[in-house]
């Protein structure tokens, strides 16, 4: 049955025939992971450049300058300077008058109130800080830059359309006009924007800041790597250098293993249930959050930790028991400290992780509306993550560029942990 | 003194204790001189004597915290008026809400009621008194025991043994904290769950095709049964992750063999780290990226050609949660592809195969269960995201499988469902709890699968 035998020739005709082909097969098969991996880098610079395009006029913030007149007769009547009075005083009628002044032409309570408009409702407040600072200022006359409102700021940027129909778009032809004059002017202008970096959430974008997500995330990373740096080093020590291998020790590590690969909203449904339903403690506030995002990074902490006391080479041990010393003065005296670059290294990496955690962060109830930055660790807060699933979903067209301006800020935390992280693996990584 | 003070008290009294503890093991054997006739190092009976006055003291500390508020409530309660006090439990909880507010500081106390105002008053009484008391005794054990144990320190006293003894305990302790945390998450969310079922018939959950978990306020209400029928939820889920995965298996695989086969090391050194960073972008941002970009994107596209997209389609978060998955493919593809060893490469180059045929006929199909566990693990991520689907996916619990309609999810629902003001016993709250076991049923059944399979394979080769 069997078939004639092929002679060399026919073989090498045959092969030769189709190695044209395999070849091809080559080279495409070769073009196919370097596409993968430049589409997966595309994607990857797209996402930085939709973010930092957006985002980066989160940084910037239209001022208008007005010459303020602060009036006697609005702020202190009285003539007492009753810090009271100066505090409850009714500062936008400064602004509309110092506005009105600019604009001699305008006339009519609407035109006066589309005026006042280009400015910030808060500006009235920055007036009156001021004020309350040094009341010499009453009675003379300032050259003021205010806060521009939102419109007039995301018109400047390029956000809204001019070529709309007047219905259409949040600034009037009016209000157009008189941008173009104090654009004219210099008396409008971007300037660098501090309330972003240092004041709390708003409902006003122009007013909304990261400083009060960034002190909520801060406590409560603060308080996780307080809690979860001890723990995990505790629990990986004894793993490690204690334990004697046995079903006990088994289902722990079974148990560690599973929880790193726990969706991190289970963690989220497990402190509601726990630690606010049971123990009673207060909702969004980063006492909560930590312990929750404690649990959730212990699992990479303990193992990273783990593998740094494997890395130890065993003489050391020897050597140290061999002089006398007990098995905790073995371990603490010197693996730990040889150990612990490896252990920082993995704890970072978990921080970061956490800095980045939100679901979890949600169930706990740390998405509250909330203005004031938080003071202590049972202060309801929120965290920067979650800051900006909040302003993801404002309707404003100007929290979109907040947003991307706050994923810069937590991008920019993430890049700093883990180059420092990069950094101390390089720096004291040992070889033995 | 407020229970972070007492600490702190707590904390110095413990640094005393150390330094009598210590002094007073040297003055035993006459100074440093006579060290070697103590038993352990003098450091060891100071940290045995910190441990013995902080120890116990910490114990009573958190349990005194812990009971504390129930009890004065209760006291409070028992005092109330009359007619406040014989209030249904719910509206009696509102009255104590109220009281707990005014003595936060977080309402005015005009807005209250009379009796809420007293009622405040004495809470804020009683805890005067019960921190005053707390004080005093954490005090007096934390110098008694001081007093104690330096009264029983003696030359021969083995206080290294017994340090580390207590050490050992905390570390074992330490590293129980993985399996409490699996049993509380075990029972807390069963618990809840089984609570749901005792409302909605487990069947009828798991196999309804009807999600709408609105329950009536009123018993007369217009559509306010509820129907709490999860196929919807759990179809949606499978189409995202489905997407999410058709994604990220190919160009993590692909990238992986690339790298692992093909790639210059210099290419290697900053390809590698550069697709993780993939993984390393928090998810609310790939959330924010698909709702802002990806979504609009698609339904341009779609218009365009005269589909009809939904602007929350299942293929927006699909794909951008594979590009977040690519990482995870791509690393465990790579680790197991690199752990397969060059004599089988060696075997096929030597019978005259191309590289091309040698990953596919023989580098890949040796990893393959390796690759099939990395995938799994990567499944079972997709399953678990959140926020990526929350802020992309809808919310409408559409039963379909075309991904350019919206659809939801079933960590979408847990979140919708808590997130807010809740009550914690009604159906619709308990509901997220029972998704929520689900959840982590089919992902830890994934993940036990997946390491499995992992391991086994790892074996093989070593």
């Amino acid at each position: 049955m069997n078939k004639p035998r092929k002679t060399p020739q026919e073989t090498q005709a045959i092969v030769e025939s189709s190695l044209r082909r395999r070849y091809w097969a080559e080279r495409r098969f070769r073009a196919y992971g370097m596409t993968a991996i430049v589409a997966a880098l595309t994607f990857l610079v797209y996402l930085f450049f939709v973010i930092f395009s957006n985002g980066i006029g989160a940084f910037r913030q239209a001022e208008i300058r007005v010459d303020v007149f602060y009036d006697p007769a609005v702020i202190d009547p009285s003539g007492m300077r009753n810090p009271e009075d100066l505090h409850a005083a009714d500062y936008q009628a400064l602004i509309r008058a110092s506005l009105k002044t600019r604009f001699a032409d305008v006339d009519g309570r609407a035109a006066t109130r589309e005026l006042t408009r280009l400015v910030s409702g808060s500006a009235a407040f920055a007036l009156q800080r001021n004020v309350t600072a040094d009341p010499a200022l009453i009675g003379t006359t300032r050259s003021e830059w205010l806060l521009a409102s939102d419109a007039v700021d995301l018109l400047l940027k390029g956000h809204i359309e001019r070529a709309l129909p007047e219905a259409e778009r949040p600034v009037s032809d009016q209000q157009l006009a008189w941008v173009d004059k104090l654009r004219a002017e210099n008396a409008l202008a971007l300037k660098f924007n501090k309330t972003f970096l240092s004041s709390g959430d708003s409902r006003e974008p122009e007013n909304a800041g990261i400083w009060g997500a960034v002190v909520g995330s801060f406590f409560t990373l603060a308080l996780t790597l307080l809690l979860s740096f001890p723990i995990g080093v505790a629990a990986a020590v004894y793993l490690e250098e204690f334990a004697h291998k046995n079903h006990w020790t088994d289902i722990i590590e079974v148990n560690i293993n599973n929880l790193a690969a726990v969706p991190s909203i289970v963690f989220g449904l497990l402190g509601l249930a726990v630690f606010i339903g049971f123990f009673g403690l207060p909702r969004s506030a980063p006492l909560v959050g930590a312990m929750v995002l404690t649990l959730l990074t212990l699992p990479t902490i303990i193992i990273a930790s783990r593998a740094a006391l494997k890395a130890v080479p065993p003489s050391i041990r020897e050597a140290a028991l061999g002089m006398g010393a007990s098995k905790i003065q073995m371990v603490s005296h010197h693996v730990l400290p040889l150990a612990l670059p490896g252990m920082l290294t993995g704890t970072i990496i978990g921080m970061a992780r956490a800095l980045g955690e939100s679901a979890p962060l949600l169930m706990i109830g740390m998405v509250a509306f909330i203005v004031d930055v938080p003071k202590s660790v049972t202060d309801a807060a929120t965290v920067l993550p979650v800051q900006v699933y909040l302003w993801s979903d404002s309707p404003e067209r100007g929290f979109v560029e907040k947003t991307s301006g706050a994923i810069i800020v937590l991008l920019a935390f993430l890049v700093v942990m883990n180059t420092t992280a990069v950094i101390l693996r390089k720096r004291f990584e040992r070889r033995w | 003194m407020t229970p972070a003070a007492l600490l702190l008290a707590l904390a110095l009294l413990s640094a005393g204790a150390f330094w009598i503890g210590k002094s007073r093991s040297l003055a035993l054997v006459g100074g440093t001189r006579g060290v070697r006739n103590l038993h352990s190092l003098p450091s060891h009976y100071g940290v045995m004597t910190a441990m013995w006055c902080a120890l116990p003291a910490l114990l009573v500390i958190f349990a005194w915290v812990g009971f504390q508020d129930a009890i004065i409530l209760r006291l409070v309660t028992d005092h109330l008026p009359a007619g406040v006090r014989d209030l249904p439990a719910n509206e009696l909880s509102l009255v104590l809400n109220d009281v707990r507010n005014l003595v936060a500081g977080n309402v005015p106390a005009a807005n209250v009621s009379e009796a809420v105002r007293g009622a405040a008053a004495q809470y804020l009484q009683l805890r005067g008194v019960s921190r005053m008391a707390l004080t005093v005794l954490v005090m007096v054990m934390a110098v008694g025991t001081i007093i104690f144990v330096r009264g029983r320190i003696t030359p021969e006293l083995r206080a290294r043994n017994r340090v580390e003894r207590v050490v050992e305990w905390m570390l074992i302790g330490c590293s129980t904290i993985a399996v409490f945390t699996t049993i509380g998450i075990v029972a807390s969310v069963a618990f809840e769950a089984l609570r749901f079922f005792q409302h909605v018939n487990v069947f009828d959950f798991l196999f309804g095709t009807s999600w709408s978990p609105q329950m009536a306020i009123r018993a007369d209400q217009v559509g306010s049964s509820g129907s709490f029928g999860a196929v919807p939820l759990f179809a949606g889920t499978a189409l995202i992750s489905f997407i999410a995965m058709a994604i990220a298996v190919p160009i993590g695989l692909y990238s992986a063999i690339y790298l692992a086969e093909y790639a210059h090391p210099k290419f290697r050194t900053w390809a590698k780290p550069l697709l993780e960073v993939l993984a390393g972008v928090p998810t609310v941002v790939y959330g924010f990226f698909a709702a802002l970009t990806i979504g609009p994107a698609l339904r341009g596209w779609g218009e365009s050609v005269g589909l009809s997209v939904a602007s929350e389609s299942a293929l927006a978060a699909g794909f951008v949660m594979g590009i977040m998955i690519i990482p995870f493919v791509s690393s465990l593809a790579d680790d197991m592809i690199s752990a397969v060893p060059q004599a089988l490469r060696d075997g096929a180059y030597a019978l005259g195969a191309t590289r091309s045929e040698t990953i596919k006929q023989v580098v890949v199909r040796a990893a393959l269960p390796g690759i099939v566990g990395g995938v799994l693990l990567a499944v079972s991520r997709a399953i678990g995201e959140t926020m990526i689907v929350v802020m992309a996916a809808g919310l409408a619990a559409n039963l379909t499988a075309n991904p350019l309609e919206a659809v939801t999810t079933v960590t979408v629902q847990i979140v919708t469902l808590l997130v807010g003001d809740q009550e914690f016993d009604s159906p619709k709250t308990l509901a997220a709890f029972a998704l929520g076991l689900v959840l982590f049923l089919v992902t830890l059944a994934l993940n036990v699968l997946a390491l499995h399979i992992v391991r086994k394979y790892r074996e093989q080769y070593e």
